[in-house]
């Protein structure tokens, strides 16, 4: 259990059952009263965020969480299969991996988080490298490098790039957003 | 800013000093910090670091000197944000045979010399704090800000549950940004170290200033019988310990002065002196007017 006066931004709390984590933090304390803890928090498993206060004499829970280094193996339906080291199968859904599940490769390492032993979220190499499978030609003669155009990566994922990337072109995402970083070649 | 700091210090002394009040200094660290339900004490040794210099000074005047100011470092455990530090500089006053209207008549005679002292500093490139601390501050009892901005009124029926909670999410971001306002005559519930009022025994003689939405100072006719004041502490003892606080003990030389002396009827305040250096320069954060504030706990 944390006490109130341990809340700041950054730290995981457990809400009903569900882990969050502190995005904004602040402490207010009217005249002669009560001290107020009021946080942003942003769940773990969807992302969504809430207001939430706390006063000086509650308890707020602790989430069980744990990260394991996984290797992911393959896509089956729905379900995205990572393994550990004795081959133990971990699954993740396609709405708990969201578009991250676009920067999967075979073979590759992420973290997977465990809440009360549960999958609930991956932690992705900051950039990975995937080839252009679809985009127009840029416009001849424009060499502005910060108009972007739309392109498809393998997998399907859409994605805005500069101008000058072709079709068939390497480009380096960065995963935490999802945004191009720039041409490998 | 350190040196506008400065200007405000002296400007603070020079007020007291023109209107015949007598600089004290008192005991940073105590055996017996003042008992208040939501207030920590910082240990320091045996002892604590004084959470107010209330008491004491309540002592001096006891033995009659008066009119006193205290200028210096307080500490209260764990509260720290924009707006609070763990140490922290407070400004208290008192007067015999005043009340908490005559305190606030100071406040205002207060605060203006201060900011017109700043101001004159500020020719020199300073950005103005944004709140006209010059316009007359209104008055607005706590009865009338909750049901205004709460719908509830906390006179009637206090509600210790969502009063405090209410204040910080309904009545304290209604209140006006570019100056000043007054929250008078508090829920005796409320009502800390401050007297019953003499015309409505719900409410209690405490006011608290407002300067652009920030809290500046609390202000009472200070609670001067003998009796009450020992219930009060007993009651407060009570709720910290059953709030799972630390319990701290029963400032006897305290009580014994009021028994033996007796307080005279008088008046008090405390004033949050690096607030009001926020408000006057338009700082953000409190960590900005002290020096070494980011660093400081």
């Amino acid at each position: 259990m944390f006490s109130a006066s341990d809340l700041r931004k950054g730290l995981k709390i457990e809400v009903d059952g569900h882990p969050y984590v502190i995005t904004e933090f602040a402490f207010v304390k009217p005249g002669k009263g009560q001290a107020i803890y009021t946080c942003r928090i942003k769940s773990m498993i969807d992302g969504s965020t809430q207001m939430k206060q706390y006063r000086s004499n509650d308890k707020i829970d602790k989430p069980q969480l744990e990260e394991k280094t996984l290797v992911y193996s393959y896509k089956d339906g729905d379900h995205y299969v990572f393994m550990d080291e004795n081959y133990e199968q971990v699954l993740l859904s396609e709405s708990v991996l969201g578009d991250q599940r676009f920067f999967l490769k075979e073979e590759i390492e992420v973290n997977v988080l465990f809440h009360n032993d549960r999958a609930i979220g991956i932690e992705l190499p900051i950039f990975v490298e995937r080839k252009i499978i679809h985009t127009e030609p840029g416009a001849r003669g424009n060499t502005a490098t910060n108009v972007l155009k739309p392109a498809t990566i393998e997998g399907g994922y859409a994605i805005q790039v500069p101008l000058f990337v072709n079709e068939g072109e390497i480009i380096k995402i960065d995963t935490r957003d999802g945004t191009y970083s720039e041409r490998v070649r | 800013m350190l040196k506008l700091r400065s200007h405000l210090l002296v400007a603070i002394r020079a007020f007291f000093l023109k209107n015949g009040f007598i600089e004290v200094e008192t005991p940073v660290r105590l055996p017996a910090p003042a008992l208040e339900r939501y207030i920590d004490a910082i240990p320091a040794g045996d002892w604590y670091l004084r959470t107010s210099p209330e008491l004491h000074m309540k002592r001096l005047l006891a033995e009659g000197l008066a009119p006193i100011f205290q200028l210096g470092p307080c500490f209260r455990a764990g509260e720290h944000g924009s707006r609070h530090r763990t140490e922290f500089t407070m400004l208290e006053w008192y007067r015999i045979g005043a009340d908490y209207l005559d305190i606030l008549a100071d406040t205002e005679a207060l605060v203006r010399h201060a900011a017109c002292a700043l101001r004159e500093e500020r020719l020199a490139g300073w950005p103005a704090g944004g709140v006209d601390v010059d316009a007359p501050w209104p008055q607005l009892t706590v009865s009338e800000a909750y049901q205004r901005y709460a719908g509830w009124d906390p006179v009637a029926a206090f509600d210790a549950d969502r009063f405090d909670l209410d204040m910080v999410n309904l009545v304290e971001p209604s209140l006006p940004r570019d100056s000043g306002i007054v929250l008078i005559d508090y829920p005796a519930e409320v009502a800390a170290l401050a007297r019953r009022g003499a015309a409505d025994p719900r409410v209690a003689e405490r006011w608290e200033l407002y300067l652009g939405g920030l809290e500046i100072a609390n202000a009472f006719s200070e609670l001067t019988d003998p009796a009450e004041q020992r219930r009060r502490f007993e009651t407060c003892a009570l709720e910290r310990a059953a709030d799972g606080s630390e319990v701290y003990p029963l400032d006897r030389a305290f009580l014994a002065a009021l028994d033996e002396q007796g307080l005279p009827p008088c008046g008090g305040i405390a004033l949050g002196v690096d607030r009001l250096l926020m408000t006057l320069t338009g700082a953000a954060d409190i960590g900005a007017v002290t020096a070494f504030g980011g660093e400081s706990g």
